[in-house]
């Protein structure tokens, strides 16, 4: 345990000292502060006599983008974070005074996953519980299932992050983070397939939809989390940032899983690496 | 038979169909500065990554104190320098070693005690707070060194340990090596710088295309190859002849200096003998203008042994 937590806090604090969690909280700062500028000029333009569910349903939607937002650019984080971490201490063979001390494989593997992680949650605290704050303040609006919504978005990163540890164990850095990148655009089109299919009732678009969320569920878990997060009147109405048809549950489990194997694989190609 | 540090039984490695390692059967004993020398490409570094188990070898036994390599309860009383050594470059040097000492599994307070003792050790003592990016190589291999010596280890693997250090830093490493032996610490030592092996090793072995071809011990390789080079002058023929007749090997001589001064070297069993030989001189009544044993035998003995052809590695 002692050493994985060496190597969370190695992480962690390497992120920090490149000045990484820096510049990708301020910049999140920054977008927070012109979303909530966009917020409060909007609500003050907006009719008085507008009904309390117009309201709401306006502000949810605004959250959602927000959100989505927040969704993208955790997971521009997480790649880009970490698509260096195994394949660059590889390449410079930084990896072999650390490998070579009276520590294991798999607690490198897991204390970057752990360090990592750590780095995304303060990250997604921070922005994403910014943008519901900004909401709630200026609106008095607020989403059901905050927690649970969230916690996908966390998810997200963490498959991400497994992901790109078992690239890095056997690509470099370069065609780790250009494949990371790859799947992910193909989630976010089969995504939009799956509901573009599901608006037009197209059983053959909805399959290919389901079967790219099981090549990297992501997106998938965004659009669960969508759907958690949004006023059940405006459920059936399919919007860029929110789902008229989510995920269920299953995907949650299937993502968890997905991540599980991921990080087993990454250790079982770390351990058996010439270093 | 003394306790072995390292012991190893045909090991081998191929990548593909390449043999990197083809035939490594090792045995250091305990105390002991052992030298492994070879031309470049000769599977010396994958000798070393293989006994540490950062390669896993495709053939063969290796034990490294007492337990397969890379085994942790072995790998805490190790220190290794790697060849391409790189540390994390946003650190401060005493920030590095107090990560490398929490590997270690070091206490707080020995590391505490540590950390400035192998700081002198290295002579950085002044840089503990500099950020490691801003260090020169040779800067980056005394941390390194720091680094392999913080545990206070039994063993220590030093892989070309002064390819980018100036003559100051290669002192250092000799006397570093003189204090490890004192100390009764194993040092496997990988160089293809001769002098430095000769003035530091008990043994060597000479490797190439990954296969020990030969082991010796360096007191016996001095003593059995006293090399002396006389320059006399108005020497006799009967005296040159009784020199000659003494050398274990043919005369190497050369061109008469100026002033009929003769030249050429003998090769005696013992450099014992090199007081009589200078009596012998004086007493026939010859001038003796010098008498100089040559130390270039490890340099003859790797030619020798691992051949003159260069492989261009």
């Amino acid at each position: 345990m002692r050493h994985i937590a060496t190597i969370t806090w190695l992480t962690f604090h390497e992120a920090w000292r490149r000045r990484m969690v820096l510049f990708a909280i301020g910049l999140g700062v920054l977008f927070l502060g012109i979303y909530g500028l966009g917020l409060w000029l909007i609500n003050d333009s907006l009719p008085p006599r507008l009904r309390t569910s117009e309201r709401q349903i306006g502000f949810s939607m605004l959250m959602l983008a927000g959100l989505y937002v927040t969704h993208f650019l955790t997971i521009m984080l997480a790649i880009f974070a970490s698509a260096d971490s195994v394949a660059g201490e590889i390449s410079t063979h930084t990896i072999q005074t650390l490998v070579t001390k009276p520590i294991r494989r798999w607690h490198i593997v897991i204390g970057k996953w752990l360090g990592y992680a750590a780095m995304i949650c303060l990250y997604i605290s921070l922005i994403a519980g910014g943008v519901v704050l900004l909401v709630r303040l200026i609106s008095g609006y607020q989403p059901p299932n905050i927690v649970s919504g969230l916690s996908l978005l966390l998810l997200e990163a963490l498959v991400l992050l497994a992901l790109s540890l078992l690239g890095g164990t056997r690509f470099s850095t370069l065609t780790n983070g250009v494949l990371l990148f790859m799947l992910y655009g193909l989630s976010f089109i089969g995504s939009w397939v799956e509901q573009i299919g599901a608006l037009l009732e197209s059983r053959a678009a909805v399959n290919i939809g389901i079967i790219t969320s099981l090549v990297l569920p992501v997106e998938a878990l965004w659009r669960r989390a969508s759907y958690l997060m949004q006023p059940p009147l405006l459920r059936a109405v399919p919007t860029p940032f929110n789902s008229s048809s989510p995920p269920s549950n299953a995907m949650v489990i299937f993502a968890v899983i997905y991540m599980v194997v991921a990080l087993l694989l990454a250790v079982w190609s770390f351990n058996r690496r010439d270093l | 038979m003394n306790e072995l540090v390292i012991e190893t039984r045909a090991l081998q490695k191929s990548f593909g169909h390449k043999r990197a390692v083809s035939d490594l059967t090792l045995q250091v004993p305990k105390g002991e500065i052992f030298g492994f020398l070879g031309p470049n490409g000769a599977g010396k570094s994958t000798s070393v990554k293989m006994l540490l188990g950062l390669v896993a070898p495709t053939g063969g036994q290796a034990r490294v104190l007492g337990h397969p390599p890379g085994h942790a309860a072995a790998m805490a009383r190790i220190g290794f320098l790697p060849e391409h050594f790189r540390f994390h470059e946003w650190m401060r040097a005493a920030e590095l070693l107090k990560l490398h000492g929490r590997l270690y599994g070091m206490e707080v307070d020995r590391l505490r005690r540590r950390i400035p003792e192998v700081l002198e050790l290295v002579g950085l003592s002044e840089h503990a707070n500099d950020v490691i990016g801003g260090f020169s190589k040779g800067m980056l291999q005394r941390i390194g060194l720091a680094q392999a010596l913080l545990n206070e280890p039994e063993l220590v693997f030093l892989d070309e340990p002064t390819s980018a250090l100036d003559p100051f830093g290669r002192m250092l490493v000799r006397r570093l090596l003189h204090e490890l032996k004192a100390r009764g610490i194993s040092v496997f030592l990988n160089s293809h710088l001769l002098g430095e092996v000769e003035a530091t090793c008990d043994r060597v072995s000479f490797i190439r295309a990954g296969e020990v071809l030969q082991t010796v011990t360096l007191d016996q390789l001095q003593a059995g190859h006293a090399r002396i080079e006389v320059r006399i002058g108005q020497a006799t023929p009967e005296l040159l002849n009784e020199l000659y007749n003494l050398s274990s090997s043919t005369p190497e001589q050369f061109e008469p200096l100026p002033g009929d001064v003769q030249r050429f070297v003998i090769t005696l069993p013992s450099d014992q003998q090199i007081p009589q030989i200078a009596a012998r001189i004086v007493s026939s009544g010859a001038q003796l203008y010098g008498l100089t044993p040559l130390r270039n035998t490890l340099e003859e003995l790797f030619l020798e042994v691992v051949g003159t052809q260069d492989s261009g590695q």
